[in-house]
């Protein structure tokens, strides 16, 4: 029960501290609220249960993202979001507002939060827990099929995390272009002159 | 009353996919994008992680006199999910600062005007 109190509650901060990101104007200040809401869902993942997620997301959701979006913000010198009045909401509030409300209706015949006789629970998941330990010889699960039953995929997913990292490489390593060679910076520059 | 607190967790979740939807279009700072993004990210986790949730189960680590057990498979799913999500943010935050270099601006709209696109 009190479980499903502490849920809740955490939900409700993690939905306000969401409408606070699009509202702040200031980057610095919506950066430092997305490592709020970063904390708050590790936070929330360890009250589901899921304890190898959570210090994943406190580790790079809250860690490395919040200090790859401050050395951008670095780097771009753009401290405050230019709010131009020629973007009308009402386009893309209409379209969030039907998806969402098409979403909803689609979770009506979703099994309730915590069911176990949902299928997603009754399946696949019991083999691994009965087996897991005697197969494997590691008592957590989730580690178990992350490295043993799945190993490859883990491989998979350093094959992409390396691409990631030089593509970043390439795009960021090379010579910085001084600002004077680019004709669209000179001309930007010119504008603002005259 | 309890449909609602049993349902609660999913419709948290669409709210938060929304909200990241909504500040990807309508937002033209690319950084503002790049964190609507993630914030679209974290609501997924939460659709898998919620649906994995057992009540008074226990986290999936084999203890001695525990029988219940939360399901592990959205729980490995999702922590494959967050680091390839990490990858993609650090791509995104490399092109924004390579567009800055080029353009001088990460306002999508002065973007558009120099280019005499749109």
């Amino acid at each position: 029960m009190i479980d499903l109190i502490i849920n809740i509650i955490l939900l409700t901060f993690l939905a306000i501290t969401a409408i606070a990101i699009i509202r702040t104007t200031n980057l610095f200040a919506t950066i430092m609220l997305f490592g709020i809401f970063s904390l708050l869902s590790a936070t929330l993942f360890v009250v589901m249960d899921a304890l190898d997620v959570a210090f994943t997301e406190a580790a790079v959701g809250a860690g490395i993202s919040t200090i790859l979006m401050l050395t951008t913000l670095a780097l771009t010198k753009n401290h405050n979001e230019k709010r131009s009045h020629a973007h009308r909401p009402w386009l893309p509030l209409a379209v969030v507002t039907i998806t969402g409300m098409a979403l909803v209706y689609g979770t009506l015949d979703i099994p309730g939060f915590g069911d176990p006789a949902a299928p997603a629970n009754t399946h696949v998941a019991q083999y691994y827990i009965n087996n897991a330990l005697p197969e494997t010889g590691v008592p957590n699960i989730v580690t178990a099929v992350l490295a043993s039953y799945r190993g490859f995929d883990t491989l998979g997913e350093v094959a992409v995390i390396f691409t990631a990292g030089v593509a970043v490489l390439l795009l960021l390593g090379g010579k910085p272009s001084s600002p004077n060679s680019n004709p669209r910076t000179n001309k930007k520059r010119e504008e603002d002159e005259t | 009353m309890d449909f609602i607190i049993s349902h609660y967790n999913y419709w948290i979740v669409i709210f938060l996919m929304m909200v990241g939807l909504y500040t990807v279009i309508s937002r033209g700072n690319l950084i503002k994008k790049i964190i609507g993004l993630n914030i679209f990210q974290v609501s997924v986790f939460f659709l898998y992680i919620s649906m994995g949730t057992v009540k008074d189960g226990a986290a999936p680590i084999i203890t001695e006199g525990v029988k219940l057990y939360s399901n592990p498979l959205p729980h490995v799913l999702i922590l494959t999910a967050i680091v390839v999500g990490v990858a993609t943010t650090a791509l995104g935050l490399a092109l924004v600062v390579r567009i800055k270099e080029s353009y001088g601006t990460i306002e999508e709209d002065e973007i558009h005007e120099m280019d005499h696109s749109l």
